[in-house]
C-alpha cells in the first residue's frame, strides 16, 4: 500500500497572516521525514495540514496519492502523537488504545489482539489497567504512540513527541522510536521537532522550516555537511557564518586569503563561508586565522572558543584543554579546505 | 488567605464567626429550634415536641414534598440535557452566535421569576397549548428557570476541555457523534453532575414563580410552608422547612458522590 505524504502547493492563513507559504514537499512510503525549525515556523501548521485540523487556503495535501484536502480528520487514516500525549484520562490504557479500533468499528474478536500487540510493541504490557494519572511522562508517551499504532496508520505524525521529557529519558525514547520505525518499515513517519540532535538521529531526510517557508531539504549528512542556505547551517549545528569576497582561487576573510572550493560562485561577489565549530582546530595550519579569545565555556568533554577575529567572532569546538587559554590572549585558528562550505548569497552577518 | 502570625489567625477565625455565626448559622438553628417546640414567647423556645414532624410526614405535606421532589428531578434534567445541547451547540458556533445563544439563555435569570412565572402564565392559558391548570406548567416554569445555570455552567466546563482530546479522537477515526459521546460527555461528566445539583438545588426551593402557576393537586414544599407560616402555624412551617433542607441536602450529597467518582484528575 502507497503511503507516502504530498504537500502540494500548501499555504494556510489564520486571519490575514500566511503561517506556511506555498509548501512543497514528498514524504516517501516509509520515509521518516523531519520537520526541523524554530516555534513559528510553520512545522506544526504542516503536520496538522496532513492530519486535518487546518484547511489549507490553497494547494493540496495527499496521502498515499489520495487527495485528503477536503476529507475531514476522522476519514483519513492517520495516526497521531503530540507533545501532551492527550490521552483520555477516564479510560484505561487498554481502553485508550482499543479506542480508534472501536470508533473505526474494527471487527469484535480482533481487537484485544490488536491493543495487546501495540502495548507489547511500546512495551507498556504491564501497565493496561491503570489510568493514564498513574503513569508516568515517558509511560505515558509509549501509550501515546501505542493507540496510535494500533489502528496501523498509513503515516504517522508526531508533533514534538519527546519535547515533554526529560533528557535523558529522550534519548531512550529517540532509540525506541528508531526502532519502532524498523518494525513497521511501511508507515511513512512526519516527525516535527525543533531539537536538531531528534531530527539528525531519526529523519531518513529533514525539512528545514523557518518564517512559514520550506528552506532546506536534504538527508542529515547533506544538511550538515552542505548546508544550502544561511538559516539551514546556523539551526543545524550552529555553524560559523563569515562574510567572504570570493576570488579567483579562494575568499578572503577580515583581510586574510582562505583556500576553499569557489565552483559555484562568481569571483568578485560576497558570500557566506560556512564553517563547523567542531572542524576548527586550535593552533598553526592550513588556513589560518589570528585573532583575540574572548569568551571561553567548558563543556565537559571540549572546549567552545569565542575567538575576535577581523570585528567576527569565530567559534571553535576543541578538545578539552589542559591549559585554558587567557581572555584576551592571541590564538591561531585553521580549518581544512574541505570542511568549509561557501553560500553564494549576500552576507548577513547577525 | 495566607495568615502566619498567631494574632493574624484567631483575628480571622473571630472574624469569621461574627460573620457567619449570625448571617447563616442562627437563622437556621432558629428553624431547627421552633420546629421541636410549641411555644416561643421568651428568648428560647418552649414545650419540646415532635409533633410536628410526625404531621409533616404525612398526607398533605408529604403529598408536597414528592411534588417537590418529583419537579425538581424532572426539571433539573430536562434543564441539564436542553443546556447542555444548547452550550455544545454554542461552542461550535462563532464568537457572534455564541454571544447571541448565551444571552438569550441567560435571560431568565436577568428577569424576575415572578415575571417568569407570569409570563408562562400569561402563555399557556390559552390553547393551543394549555397547561394552565395541570402540573406540566409548574414542571415548565422551574425548567425555565433553571435551564440558565445548567446553560451557563456547563459551557464554561467546555471552554476549559482541551481541544487536543477531540482532536485525538478524530485522528484515531472517531466520528464527531462518537467522540461526544466517548470523549466530550464522560470529561463533561463531573461538570454535568454539579450542574444537576444547582438545578436541583434551585427548584426544590423555587417559590415566586411556582406561587404563580400551582394548580391544587400539585403544591410543592416551599408553597406549603408559605402557606402555613401565613396562617400563623409557624412550627408547623419550620418543621416542613427543616425537612425541606434536609431533602435537598440529602440529595447534593448524593450527587457530590457521583462527581467524586467520577471525576478524572
Amino acid at each position: 500500500m502507497n503511503s507516502g505524504i504530498r504537500f502540494d502547493g500548501v499555504s494556510v492563513a489564520y486571519g490575514g497572516t500566511t503561517v506556511l507559504d506555498h509548501l512543497d514537499l514528498t514524504v516517501e512510503p516509509g520515509e521518516v521525514m523531519a520537520l526541523l525549525g524554530p516555534s513559528g515556523s510553520g512545522k506544526t501548521t504542516a503536520l496538522r495540514a496532513v492530519a486535518g485540523f487546518v484547511r489549507p487556503a490553497s494547494g493540496r495535501v495527499l496521502i498515499g496519492g489520495q487527495d485528503v484536502t477536503a476529507l475531514p480528520p476522522y476519514k483519513r487514516g492517520i495516526g497521531m502523537v503530540v507533545q501532551q500525549y492527550a490521552l483520555f484520562p477516564h479510560l484505561r490504557v487498554d481502553a485508550n488504545v482499543a479506542f480508534g479500533l472501536k470508533a473505526q468499528k474494527a471487527p469484535k474478536a480482533e481487537i484485544p489482539a490488536r491493543v495487546a500487540e501495540a502495548l507489547e510493541m511500546t512495551g507498556m504490557a504491564a501497565y493496561a489497567r491503570r489510568y493514564p494519572r498513574e503513569l508516568s511522562g515517558g509511560q505515558q508517551q509509549r501509550v501515546a504512540i501505542a493507540r496510535a499504532l494500533a489502528i496501523r496508520p498509513r503515516v504517522l505524525l508526531l508533533d514534538e513527541p519527546l519535547s515533554a521529557l526529560d533528557a535523558q529519558l529522550r534519548s531512550g525514547m529517540l532509540a525506541e522510536l528508531a526502532r519502532l520505525h524498523r518494525e513497521l518499515p511501511d508507515v511513512s513517519i512526519l516527525y516535527v521537532t525543533h531539537d536538531q540532535v531528534e531530527a539528525l538521529t531519526l529523519a531518513d531526510r529533514i525539512a528545514v522550516m523557518d518564517k512559514a517557508r520550506l528552506q532546506d531539504c536534504g538527508t542529515p549528512q547533506d544538511l550538515y555537511r552542505r548546508p544550502r542556505t544561511e538559516f539551514t547551517a546556523s539551526f543545524v549545528g550552529n555553524a560559523n557564518l563569515l562574510p567572504v569576497t570570493v576570488g579567483a582561487r579562494g575568499v578572503a576573510f577580515a583581510g586574510t586569503d582562505l583556500e576553499v572550493a569557489t565552483e559555484d560562485v562568481a569571483p568578485g561577489s560576497g558570500a557566506t563561508l560556512c564553517v563547523r565549530p567542531h572542524l576548527v582546530g586550535l593552533g598553526e595550519g592550513p588556513n589560518a586565522l589570528r585573532g583575540r579569545v574572548a569568551e571561553v565555556q567548558w563543556r565537559g568533554s571540549t572546549h567552545r572558543l569565542y575567538v575576535e577575529v577581523g570585528g567576527h567572532r569565530v567559534k571553535a569546538d576543541v578538545r578539552e584543554l589542559r591549559e585554558t587559554p587567557a581572555l584576551g590572549a592571541e590564538v591561531t585558528l585553521h580549518f581544512a579546505p574541505e570542511d568549509a562550505v561557501l553560500l553564494g548569497s549576500g552576507v548577513s552577518d547577525g | 488567605m495566607l495568615v502566619h502570625s498567631r494574632t493574624g489567625r484567631w483575628t480571622a477565625w473571630a472574624l469569621f464567626a461574627v460573620l457567619f455565626v449570625p448571617l447563616f448559622a442562627l437563622p437556621l438553628l432558629v428553624i431547627v429550634a421552633a420546629s421541636f417546640s410549641t411555644h416561643w414567647s421568651g428568648a428560647f423556645p418552649s414545650g419540646p415536641t415532635t409533633a410536628h414532624y410526625a404531621a409533616a410526614v404525612r398526607g398533605e405535606s408529604l403529598r408536597a414534598l414528592t411534588t417537590s421532589l418529583v419537579t425538581a428531578v424532572t426539571a433539573s434534567l430536562v434543564a441539564l440535557t436542553l443546556g447542555t445541547w444548547a452550550a455544545l451547540a454554542s461552542a461550535a458556533l462563532g464568537r457572534r452566535g455564541r454571544r447571541i445563544l448565551d444571552a438569550l439563555f441567560m435571560l431568565p435569570v436577568a428577569v424576575p421569576s415572578v415575571v417568569v412565572g407570569l409570563a408562562v402564565l400569561v402563555a399557556f392559558s390559552q390553547p393551543p397549548v394549555l397547561l394552565n391548570g395541570t402540573r406540566w406548567i409548574v414542571i415548565l416554569a422551574h425548567t425555565v428557570l433553571v435551564t440558565a445555570f445548567a446553560h451557563q455552567s456547563v459551557s464554561a466546563a467546555i471552554r476549559r476541555l482541551d481541544p487536543m482530546y477531540e482532536q485525538a479522537a478524530a485522528s484515531l477515526g472517531a466520528r464527531p457523534a462518537y467522540v461526544l459521546l466517548r470523549v466530550r460527555l464522560p470529561l463533561l461528566l463531573p461538570s454535568l453532575n454539579a450542574a444537576a445539583g444547582l438545578c436541583f438545588a434551585l427548584s426544590m426551593g423555587e417559590l415566586s414563580a411556582t406561587m404563580m402557576l400551582y394548580p391544587p393537586d400539585w403544591l410543592p414544599l416551599p408553597v406549603l410552608i408559605f402557606t402555613a407560616t401565613d396562617r400563623g402555624s409557624l412550627f408547623t412551617g419550620s418543621a416542613l422547612a427543616v425537612i425541606l433542607m434536609a431533602a435537598t441536602l440529602l440529595a447534593l450529597l448524593a450527587v457530590s458522590h457521583i462527581r467524586t467518582r467520577a471525576s478524572f484528575r
